[in-house]
């Protein structure tokens, strides 16, 4: 235990600095990358992950045509010393495979697939740099790279890791205190309180996990408000150069 | 709802708050480590009052207690000062507000647990104005480290930011405003013992002290100024650092330079174990050879103290030596040695001469017959580092010899040894004005530092326990020693106790109370406990009966503790961090308050308890048929003691139920013990001697008698380990991650060579080592018709060379590790007494929530949680073993002494014993009656075979006679009072074969 970090130490400090339920800054950039239809790169903390939505659009195997709704393809990519392990990680290793399929599972009750039947909606996630709440940076910027993609979405998915310190809990976990805490991820539709994911890895204690839970739904409220923000901007922005766009276009027409 | 905020960091801040770096791991790989931090504003000063910040506890005004200060002063003390001056922080003298930084908190952490751990209590425990502040969350006061800066440095800098912080803040938090008095602002002073720390200090304008210039202008100067430490930069004003340049030891390796060498295999590390026989002999066990590596002489040794962690550098084969085989005390070789002029050169070479002849007249032989069997000789090398000291407050006397005698009146300064209590360590020189009021009185002293050019380590005085040999002092030294916890329990504990106090009683039976809520009703059952007498908190309880299908149902007790103490609350915690209860002879320190162990927990009878109940079918033949547990309520129908029970099984007149069912439970114990002999348990000794008391008052012992032990001691001893196996079984299964077991491993055969080739030679015994089984079947066979406690003395020294017993938790070690050795079983853990073992106490909560009566406590699902408290929990049942060890050798030492006084005339005591060890001057004897062991010490050289194990000696009457290990010989005992440390003393001489007085 020597030169092991304090989780919470007696001050009611986290080892970065931070109280119990204090969450790391969030940046989120809207900005397109390349030819994709929706993209966002959010960060918690140092925890960094880009999203790149392409869709709807045809299927590129016939056989993944769905007639009634569309078909939602996730692929993860883990940037090499993105992480702490350091190991290469392929496309088909299972763990990269489970957590696409969280992913997947979080969005298909989301989004209206029924409106863009026989169509594919791929989401490629790329995790840039990491230290804790991985999953739930992913899903935060997946659900914002939908929104600027122009999908239709029932509303909003916002995820936050909750962690327990012997018996007080703790929000939105460094990777120091994922490896040392029992914690959850947990995404919601704030709107609603509906939960559409929990994923658990480590053994949590059942009179913890309610407690846990209602924080960190409490905890996603906060968090789908600053997503809300940042997309509220863009839009204005947006809207600011299109609309100097027109009057350019109007000047040249009165011209 | 709480309040849940997203912390934002401003861009101009990511130099200080982030930072990634590559690092390769242990295994080689290199990994990327990213870490970032949040500073804040809202980090409190503690000052009450203060215009800005919020809950502060320390006077707004500060102190005036230092005569440089009188508008008042807050004290900030560096790393250095917690490191080595705690015992001045830690007096009650001491009263100066404190500020703690958190980058010292963490320094010393990092650099001393134990330290640590005295630091954090004394935060805690409020007993002084001590305020910690968070300086690293701090915008004003986080630091980075430059590049080219050491940590050390950084960590300077970083306490002389917050140093000039404060300063600035309490200005401008205090204002001066027109038309009002001047603000009184107190000064915050840095306290650091690091010269060059203060030079940089006074550069920017910090106000800063040493340690002594600081004490030197408080006030009570006096009461502090014996508790300063002795370090390097400790300014003192008196030229005794002097100027002496010799060198007796070598420098250590820089730590990267042990490290790589430890990893790259060519250096090894392990816990340095000084030799009790021999202060100039010590070995380090190391995990590369099988045998310890063996240091010889001090230069070797290189200021190394009992359970240091080292580093040692093993020379090649051709120097390895085999141990030493005589006894070298340290008092009689260094008893001239002056603490003022040691260093001294022509008195060194004196010594240095008398130390290196009583190395080399071991070996001497052996090289030139140079032919010592290649297995005697082990690695042997020297100590390069020291990873971690260990260094605690140890119990000492004052070597009368070492005052000057001219000033035993005189209250000045001066120098004097301490001579520790325990064998094992060195003895310490200090300085202190009152050594002439110390003398004959224990005291407690701790080592400061141990310079290169300094044959002793150096210390301070901490306190005085009283007159030497006094039953207060003796008591209080040996807690000290052992570091046993001993303090009253506090008001926060006590608090945990049921309000009712010994006024609570089960409840009445209903089904609302939740206490009855999953329990059965046992009240009816015939259940008796059986204990030694005068038994206060029983544990256990037990009953059998028959059931119509002609099994018998058995069932045993527990003490349900773990319905009074509840997880993580302070009585729990307390009680992990006790342990385990520790038995004196004449006291006893409780784990638990007593009201729970001696009242509410204890299940006396004809009173209604809560109980834990293991209950089994068992077949006649004593196969389980069914094991169940249950929470319960029972009331004991009879507390007997041991023969008290016996009596009653053995008597043919009575036919009662619950005699009935006591013969039940032994028939029952005696095939469970037949299947576990059968199984390869092994039937072990240990000395166990009993001593009488007096009375309570006087507590004087009449005398010593070895423990009987009757058939119904074993009939509980089965019930108990079958509950305790049972009970491993089920939480295993249940929670295989963190279930506390217990296990005993198998020893290493190389143990027990010495021993089989002792019993080889001198008995033409064997000892088939190979399995418990064979082990025991062996030992069985170690018989000599003539001395019927020849097979004892065997299995005591068998005992010997086997492990001891550990606590551990499931999921950490190997499955097939799990097996106790001992009791030859797969499994194992302690569940049967609750009140008084910690261990059990988890095992009880793992149980209940095994068997669905409630859900774990989170800690007891984390791996980490329970390996930390099982480890420390191990540690205190050693120490609690060797602590009641040396109470009953106390004690023993005091019957003796009466007995050689009886009638007021001083005779003789005379014992038979056992020769366990021969030495060249000197044979190590083994008093079975009274459970001790002496060494017979030779002046003459005398014609000495280590190989055969033997011993000549000529009698001054010209009688020769040849002893050998295992002979049986008379001694003479008598008790010595050591004329320079005031030590009483066991010394024995021979009377038979030869009469020694005087050899
Ligand atoms: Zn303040």
């Amino acid at each position: 235990m020597g030169s092991r970090v304090e989780i919470l130490n007696d001050g009611g400090y986290r080892s970065d600095g931070r109280r119990q339920y204090e969450l790391r800054d969030i940046l989120i950039d809207l900005t397109p990358q390349g030819s994709a239809d929706g993209s966002a790169q959010v960060s918690h903390g140092l925890t960094t992950v880009l999203v790149n939505v392409f869709g709807p659009r045809e299927p590129r195997l016939r056989s993944q045509s769905l007639h009634d709704r569309a078909n939602i393809n996730v692929e993860v990519l883990i940037a090499p010393f993105s992480t702490s392990e350091h190991r290469k990680r392929n496309r088909g290793d299972k763990r990269i495979l489970e957590f696409a399929a969280s992913i997947r599972e979080t969005f298909e009750p989301v989004i209206l697939t029924n409106l863009y039947p026989r169509s594919q909606i791929d989401i490629y996630v790329q995790i840039l740099q990491q230290d804790g709440g991985v999953l739930q940076t992913c899903i935060n910027a997946t659900t914002l790279a939908l929104v600027t993609a122009g999908i239709a979405v029932k509303d909003y998915v916002a995820a936050v890791t909750c962690g327990v310190h012997s018996t007080s809990p703790l929000l939105d976990l460094t990777n120091i205190e994922e490896s040392d805490l029992p914690h959850l991820t947990l995404a919601t539709i704030p709107r609603t309180g509906k939960v559409t994911l929990v994923t658990m890895e480590t053994r949590l204690h059942i009179d913890r996990f309610e407690a846990m839970m209602r924080l960190a739904k409490d905890a996603g409220a906060v968090v789908a408000q600053e997503m809300k923000v940042a997309v509220k901007t863009r839009t204005e922005d947006l809207v600011k150069s299109m609309g100097g766009a027109t009057e350019g276009a109007k000047l040249t027409e009165e011209e | 709802m709480v309040d849940i905020t997203i912390r934002k960091r401003p861009y101009a801040d990511a130099v200080v708050t982030q930072r990634k770096f590559l690092k390769k791991t242990a295994r080689g790989k290199v990994v990327k480590i990213l870490r970032e931090r949040y500073l804040r504003d809202d980090v409190a000063c503690g000052i009450e009052n203060c215009r800005e910040c919020d809950g502060g506890s320390l006077p707004f005004s500060g102190v005036a207690s230092h005569k440089d200060y009188p508008q008042g002063h807050f004290l900030l003390p560096d790393t250095n000062v917690f490191l080595h001056q705690m015992d001045l922080i830690e007096s009650p003298h001491f009263t100066s507000p404190l500020i703690i930084l958190q980058t010292v908190v963490e320094e010393v952490r990092h650099r001393s647990l134990p330290l640590h751990s005295r630091l954090k209590a004394l935060i805690t425990s409020g007993d002084k104005k001590i305020w910690t502040f968070y300086n690293e969350f701090r915008s004003q006061t986080a630091v980075v480290r430059e590049d080219e800066e050491s940590p050390n440095d950084r960590n300077d800098r970083s306490i002389r930011k917050a140093t000039a912080w404060y300063n600035t803040h309490l200005e401008l938090t205090r204002p001066v405003r027109r038309g009002q008095p001047k603000p009184v602002i107190p000064t915050i002073i840095l306290m650091t013992d690091d010269a060059a720390n203060r030079q940089k200090a006074k550069e920017e304008g910090i106000p800063c002290h040493s340690t002594r210039s600081y004490i030197e202008g408080l006030s009570n100067f006096d009461d502090l100024s014996d508790l300063l430490a002795a370090t390097d930069s400790n300014d003192l004003p008196e030229a005794t650092a002097s100027s002496r340049n010799v060198t007796l030891y070598s420098d250590y390796l820089p730590m990267s330079t042990l490290v790589a060498g430890v990893k790259g295999g060519q250096l090894h590390q392990g816990h340095f174990n000084a030799n009790q026989y021999n202060y100039l002999e010590g070995s380090v066990p190391v995990p590369a050879f099988s045998k310890p590596v063996l240091l010889l002489g001090r230069e070797n040794m290189n200021r190394a103290v009992q359970g240091d962690v080292v580093v040692v550098e093993v020379f090649p084969e051709t120097e390895w030596k085999a141990p030493t085989d005589e006894v070298v005390d340290q008092d009689s070789t260094l008893k001239n040695d002056d603490p003022d002029n040691s260093g001294d050169e022509e008195e060194d070479a004196e010594i240095d001469a008398e130390e290196a002849k009583a190395l080399g007249r071991g070996r001497q032989e052996k090289t030139q017959s140079s032919v010592k069997p290649s297995s005697e000789r082990q690695p042997t090398g020297r100590i390069v580092g020291i990873i971690k000291r260990n260094w605690r407050a140890y119990v000492c006397h004052i070597d009368g010899g070492s005052l000057s005698s001219t000033l035993s009146t005189s209250l000045s300064q001066q120098s004097v040894f301490a001579i520790p209590v325990s064998r094992l360590l060195p003895r310490i020189r200090l300085r202190t004005r009152q050594a002439p009021t110390l003398l004959g009185q224990k005291i407690l002293v701790t080592i400061d530092r141990w310079d290169l050019t300094s044959r002793y380590p150096e210390g301070h005085f901490v306190r005085a326990l009283g007159r030497a040999e006094s039953k207060e002092a003796e008591q209080e030294s040996l807690l000290l020693e052992y570091e046993v916890p001993y303090r009253p329990f506090g008001k926060a504990i006590l608090d945990c106790l049921p309000p009712e106090g010994d006024s609570w009683v089960v409840p009445p039976k209903s089904s609302t109370s939740p206490d009855w809520q999953n329990r059965e009703d046992l009240r009816d059952l015939l259940i008796c406990s059986i204990d030694p007498p005068g038994c206060q908190d029983i544990d256990d309880a037990l009953h059998a009966r028959m059931l119509p299908n002609g099994n018998i149902e058995a069932g045993v007790h527990i003490a349900d503790v773990s319905r009074f103490v509840l997880p993580d609350n302070p009585m729990d915690s307390e009680a992990a961090a006790r342990g385990t209860t520790v038995y004196l002879v004449d006291n006893r320190i409780d784990m638990l308050p007593s009201l729970l162990g001696t009242n509410l927990c204890s299940l006396r009878p004809h009173v209604e308890r809560l109980a834990f109940s293991a209950i089994w079918e068992l077949t006649p033949e004593a196969k389980i048929v069914q094991t169940r547990f249950t929470k319960s309520v029972i009331a004991s129908k009879a507390a007997f003691t041991y023969e008290e029970a016996q009596i009653r099984k053995d008597d043919p007149h009575r036919d009662d139920d619950l005699t009935k069912s006591i013969r039940l439970l032994n028939s029952l114990a005696l095939k469970l013990k037949a299947a576990r002999m059968a199984a390869g348990a092994l039937n072990l000794a240990s000395p166990e001697v009993k001593i009488h008391l007096d009375s309570a008052e006087s507590s004087d012992p009449i005398d010593v008698e070895q423990k009987e032990m009757r058939e119904t001691n074993s009939l509980v001893e089965e019930f108990m380990l079958l509950a305790n196996i049972s009970v491993a079984q089920k939480i295993q299964e249940s929670f295989p991650q963190t279930a506390v077991l217990r296990r005993h491993l198998p020893p290493p055969r190389t143990n027990f060579e010495k021993l089989q080739d002792i019993l080889q030679k001198r008995r033409g015994m064997t000892l088939d080592v190979s399995s418990s089984g064979a082990l025991a079947d062996s030992l069985d066979q170690c018989v000599d018709p003539n001395e019927p406690a020849f097979n004892t003395l065997v299995r005591i020294m068998a005992t010997r060379c086997m492990l001891s017993a550990e606590y551990f938790c499931s999921g950490s070690v190997s499955k097939d590790t799990f097996g106790h050795y001992g009791l030859a079983s797969p499994i194992y853990t302690h569940f049967t007494s609750p009140i008084r073992r910690y261990a059990d106490v988890l095992a009880h909560r793992q149980l209940a929530a095994a068997i669905g009566y409630q859900s774990l406590h989170p800690s007891l699902h984390s791996k980490q949680h329970v390996e930390t408290i099982l480890t420390n929990v191990n540690r205190r049942h050693r120490m609690a073993q060797m602590a009641g060890r040396a109470s009953v050798e106390f004690y023993v030492g005091l019957a003796l002494k009466a007995r050689g006084t009886r009638d007021g005339k001083a005779t003789e005591v005379q014992e038979e014993a056992f020769v366990i060890k021969v030495f060249r001057n000197g044979v190590g004897v083994f008093v079975s009656k009274l459970g001790i062991e002496g060494v017979v010490m030779f002046k003459n050289d005398h014609k000495f075979d280590p190989d055969a194990y033997t011993i000549s000696l000529t009698s001054s009457a010209g009688k020769e006679a040849t002893i050998a290990v295992f002979d049986r010989v008379t001694v003479s005992i008598s008790v010595e009072k050591d004329k320079n440390t005031q030590r009483g003393k066991v010394a024995m001489s021979l009377i038979s074969p030869v009469n020694t007085t005087g050899l």
